[in-house]
């Protein structure tokens, strides 16, 4: 007993105890009862055509990169099938229908999605490598929230606008991205359908398989056929989308540079568009705050899904007071993250999405080394296949390092202190982006003065990455155009009688 | 003004009684001349020259872009009852210079019926949307209840620097219509006035810069559109673009296009009357303009809605 | 003298839901059933207490289970100052240490002198540990010095007895509470904070627990000195035990993983352990008609 310990008590010497190692063992989701099939068609007017082989492309699962299965790469003309099915769909069956028969099928959809909860959770995790405990407790349950509450909305259109008659704009065409395939699925289609309109979805290529496993579960609610399509393929099959021109909406979700790439081409037809972009999220902490509670919130900003997060609060900002403080605190938290197999139920971080994000996230961050930053990652082993990276917090960083100014959209933190709260504000919308930023003071005056003077569409409070299908979501500046969720979500499906303007 | 200098060409209009104005841009709460020195003639409908109004460059654009920035936190900054009572306050003074414009519409072309007309349909307008400033989040915010312990809410706020590109007629309405939500909205502005009918639009400054509306807030430049929407519809530090759906289609495609320079947001809403239809049917058409133009949603296209989130805890 | 600490209880909440979340199984199952084994306080605090029902209590702590000759024996039994020579009696050639509460438990509304007398008296009798309750009343009306001072004269009457001082965590209102007063007992000398008498709902909870291990880990990064936790109340399951010790790990680290750092305080979970324990190493769940009942 060293003289530090002098404090234990007797069992010590009258008991004789081994010092204890105490560690998880593996805990691995069960996929026994998942299927999924190695290779899929599209999905088009309410079945899925033909798996084409020699127009085709393969999905892997990051966790080992190995082929999970294969899709089909939608051509042009299939696209085209893809946007007259919901061009004959919108016009003869769905947009005729009264706001309650809309509300009954999303309605059956949510509640089909909840029974079939764990199945999905596993597949969103196989595809995409996030771990299952978000997969599980949050990407899948709020997915089906989300078709919930804007069931509950098919029937009550005319109190959400008041003054107006709102109208259905038609064909949707939506492009999602891989961070949160389902979930993003949910955002787009559910108001969509509400609002009475028709859908031609394409999935990220790298996650493709809650898409495809979601119009099985269509099949069974019985949707109109051509109500919903989902279009699988990478850049060409949404410039096929985006181009065709019987759409009547763009919803698009990715990156901001892609995202001013849609809304160059298709400046001409003047569409109705939302737009929601990339983000570099501050993340305020001042000195008065509750540090143990922050510093779970920044592991919450940050490390959420591998950092694969529009949203994330990629930057710390400090109060020098307590930077010390809380940089020891954040390094000691960190200890405990288990980097792994997305399906151990006790991984925090799983795998990074593709081979080309890790080699994004690895150049990054040695960018930021050069650039004089200090580096730490947390002690978790990481497995040897697959693409992995662990949560990773760089201190010593300025306003002008690439890596405090760039969307990294992976497990890194930058960290950078501030003495004032005018410093903090300035800091924090110095950059093109605009989604999200944290703010954690004990001071209620604090938190709305500063809320009030920070651009973004979002501002967590002591809190961060919350959603809620009642909550708008959607960034200011280079960060997105128009809001998903809440009542805010439906004016991006619906025209107003008399002005011609659409939001 | 009555003291200024007036060292522009002489006007045929010039009679004993009456001294015709030069008519200036309006950046920063001041009267500057377009940076460039250049300005065409502003005729009436046979012909006759009216004035002199500038061909302002791109660094008009520039400078009046500086100046809304730089005013934009302090007009948002207003309570919204301040703002309603500022604006407000321009329909008082516009009220009282009702004559002036008349005869500017006069000049340009309009009969007094229109002229008259438009005049009391810009008074109307501009008090409707002063009411608005401290409805707008009681209309259309919300709190919403999140299933999970936090209080949580949206409101409005106003996007940042707007650039407002002002169709040809009516010539104040028009403008107005794209002006006004926007100061309720709590955006600053660069309005590029109407290319044929400019004047009720720079008189329009001097209600402005009598009426307690912060320098810089509201910015007036004349000239070109094809000069003048290039550099704002490019400029990296303009957040909107608002227009009217008469505007030529190449323009229009021009903002979308460089819209996506920086992601700014582009509206387009029906403000236009041609004065043909405004001097044939001066009361059916104001009326219907005036009706498709009292629309609050216009206030939510030139805004961003923040959510904010908080524990509910002991 | 004792700083208040900012506590946000939703976010206090959510990390003891995300540790709740990790999936103990096999292996790592079996030796945190272990741990909570050996770090029990087994305990009985009745009016009713006879020398039968602690005769009872200490032989449940020599042989848990008699069917699993190897399986190790609890940390300490609990009783009142009346019951600790007893105690001591049954169990002076084991390793189980004798705690007794003290301080006019549970409300600790009595004078600082009988609440020493009290310490004494159990200390003489034979007690290894005196678990005392804070003077709560005092603590609420802000007379934080008058908390301390009890709390340091007690600890010098305990003399090589070690002392663990009860919070009281349902009576104090906040968690905010909860945190100045763990700094303030381990300020005053507590050897262990404790959260609860188990007389007052709510007893030991997750977030007041995470809250009084993160003012502990602080302590030591502070002072260097490694103070002691024990939940008590309210404990009844090994899966809420395993939880707990989920939270230590992660909070704390595996140092305090340890008898001598970490103590349930709890009657009926040494059974559901000692089920869990079984079913582990047979497959088949367990019945209570198969442990005894004491």
């Amino acid at each position: 007993m060293s003289e530090k310990n002098s404090s234990v008590l007797p069992t010590q010497s009258k008991q004789t105890t081994v010092p204890i190692d105490w560690s998880y063992a593996e805990a691995p989701e069960s996929i026994s009862h998942v299927t999924f099939n190695k290779s899929y068609g599209l999905f088009i007017n309410g079945s899925f055509t033909e798996y084409n082989e020699n127009q085709s492309f393969e999905s892997t699962n990051p966790a080992n990169g190995e082929c999970l299965y294969r899709c089909t790469e939608a051509s042009e003309s299939d696209v085209d099938a893809a946007v007259k099915a919901a061009r004959t769909a919108f016009e003869g069956v769905w947009g005729n229908y009264s706001g309650t028969q809309r509300s009954h099928y999303l309605y059956r959809i949510a509640r089909l999605l909840q029974e079939r909860a764990r199945e999905f959770a596993v597949l969103e995790s196989m595809d995409g490598g996030k771990p299952i405990r978000e997969s599980r407790d949050i990407d899948i349950p709020l997915a089906a929230a989300y078709f919930f509450y804007y069931a509950g909305w098919a029937d009550k259109l005319s109190y959400a606008f008041p003054g107006k008659t709102p109208k259905p704009l038609g064909v949707c065409a939506q492009i999602i991205p891989w961070n949160f395939p389902l979930l993003m699925l949910a955002w787009k289609i559910a108001p969509a359908l509400a609002c009475g309109n028709t859908v031609v979805l394409k999935p990220a290529e790298t996650t493709s398989l809650t898409a495809l496993k979601f119009c099985e579960l269509l099949q069974d609610v019985g949707l109109p056929d051509g109500v919903v399509n989902i279009v699988t393929g990478a850049a060409k099959t949404g410039e096929y989308l985006v181009q065709h021109p019987d759409i009547d909406k763009i919803a698009f979700t990715g990156s901001t540079e892609v995202g001013k790439v849609i809304q160059r081409s298709i400046a001409e037809r003047q569409l109705p568009s939302t737009f929601e972009l990339g983000g570099k999220g501050a993340f305020i902490l001042f000195d008065d705050a509750a540090l143990n509670e922050a510093v779970e919130g920044i592991v919450n900003a940050i490390f959420f899904n591998q950092g694969h997060v529009c949203c994330a609060g990629s930057r710390l900002l400090v109060q020098e007071g307590v930077a010390e403080k809380v940089i020891d605190l954040l390094k000691k938290r960190m200890q405990h993250l288990i980097v792994g197999d997305p399906l151990d139920k006790n991984t925090d971080i799983g795998a990074i999405n593709s081979k080309e994000q890790l080699e994004t996230i690895q150049r990054y961050v040695k960018t930021g080394i050069q650039e004089g930053a200090t580096c730490f990652e947390c002690s978790s082993s990481l497995p040897t296949s697959g693409y992995y990276f662990p949560p990773t917090i760089l201190t010593g960083v300025s306003q002008s390092s690439s890596v405090v100014q760039e969307e990294i959209f992976g497990p890194v933190l930058t960290i950078q202190t501030f003495r004032t709260t005018d410093e903090a504000i300035e800091k924090a919308n110095n950059t093109p982006y605009g989604l999200a930023n944290g703010i954690w003071t004990d001071k209620g005056s604090k938190i709305f003065y500063v809320g009030s003077k920070l651009k973004s569409g979002v501002v967590w409070s002591n809190t961060y990455n919350k959603f809620d299908p009642t909550s708008p979501f959607g960034g200011y500046k280079e960060s997105g155009k128009g809001r998903e969720g809440g009542l805010s979500g439906l004016h991006a499906y619906v025209k107003l009688d008399n002005n011609g303007g659409v939001y | 003004m009555a003291n200024e200098q007036t060292n522009h060409p002489t006007s045929q209009a010039t009679t004993m009684n009456s001294i015709p104005k030069t008519y200036k841009n309006y950046i920063n709460g001041e009267f500057p001349r377009t940076e460039s020195g250049r300005y065409y003639s502003v005729e009436a409908l046979d012909g006759k020259h009216i004035a002199n109004v500038g061909l302002s460059s791109k660094k008009d654009v520039r400078n009046a872009v500086q100046a809304a920035r730089k005013a934009q936190a302090t007009w948002a900054q207003k309570t919204a009852y301040n703002r309603g009572q500022i604006m407000y306050r321009i329909a008082e003074i516009l009220s009282g210079r009702r004559e002036q414009f008349i005869n500017e519409m006069i000049l340009l072309g309009y009969s007094q019926e229109a002229a008259e007309l438009e005049i009391n349909a810009c008074i109307e307008l501009i008090v409707y949307f002063a009411g608005w400033t401290d409805k707008i989040d009681q209309v259309f915010g919300s709190v919403n209840p999140v299933a999970s312990d936090h209080f949580n809410f949206s409101r409005h706020e106003p996007v940042g620097v707007v650039g407002i590109i002002s169709p040809e007629t009516p010539s104040l309405l028009g403008m107005l219509g794209l002006l006004l939500p926007n100061m309720v909205a709590g955006n600053s502005q660069v309005i590029i006035a109407s290319k044929q009918f400019p004047l009720p639009t720079c008189t329009f400054a001097e209600v402005l810069a009598t009426s307690d509306v912060p320098a810089g807030t509201v910015n007036i430049i004349t000239g070109l559109k094809s000069e003048l929407i290039p550099p704002i519809s490019q400029h990296m530090d303009v957040d909107v673009l608002v227009g009217d759906v008469s505007l030529d289609t190449e323009f229009r495609v021009l903002c979308e296009v460089e819209s996506a320079s920086n992601m700014k947001r582009v509206y387009f809403w029906e403000s236009f009357i041609s004065l043909d239809e405004l001097n044939s049917s001066p009361n059916e058409t104001i009326s219907t303009c005036v009706h498709s133009l009292k629309d609050p949603y216009h206030i939510l296209h030139v805004q961003e809605v923040k959510t904010t989130w908080h524990p509910i805890s002991e | 003298m004792i700083d208040r600490i900012p506590i946000d209880a939703v976010g206090v909440q959510e990390r003891v839901a995300r540790l709740c979340t990790r999936s103990i199984k096999k292996e790592s199952k079996l030796q945190a059933l272990d741990l909570a084994l050996r770090m029990m306080d087994l305990t009985t605090l009745e009016g009713s207490d006879s020398e039968g029902k602690v005769r009872q209590l200490c032989n449940k702590a020599l042989h848990p289970y008699t069917e699993l000759p190897n399986i190790p024996s609890v940390a300490a039994v609990c009783v009142y100052p009346n019951r600790v020579a007893l105690a001591k009696s049954i169990l002076k050639d084991s390793s189980i240490s004798i705690a007794s509460v003290a301080t006019a438990f549970p409300s600790g509304m009595s004078s600082l002198q009988i609440k020493l007398d009290d310490v004494n008296y159990a200390v003489s009798e034979g007690a290894d540990e005196i678990d005392m309750v804070i003077s709560r009343g005092a603590f609420l009306s802000g007379e934080y010095a008058r908390v301390y001072d009890e709390i340091a004269q007690i600890k010098e009457a305990c003399g090589t007895a070690h002392l663990k001082v009860i919070l009281e965590t349902g009576e104090l209102g906040s968690l905010e509470n909860v945190r100045m007063a763990s700094d303030l007992a381990m300020k005053a000398g507590a050897d262990f904070i404790k959260t609860s008498t188990g007389k007052i709902t709510p007893a030991a909870t997750m977030p007041v627990v995470l809250v009084m291990l993160q003012a502990i880990r602080d302590f030591h990064v502070a002072t260097g000195k490694k103070i002691g936790m024990k939940p008590a109340g309210g404990i009844r399951s090994s899966k809420q035990a395993i939880q707990y010790l989920v939270m230590v790990k992660e909070t704390l680290g595996n140092d305090w993983l340890d008898p001598s750092l970490f103590r349930f305080g709890a009657s009926s979970l040494a059974n559901d352990v000692l089920m869990q324990w079984v079913k582990e190493k047979t497959g088949r769940y367990q019945s209570l008609n198969y442990f005894s009942n004491d």
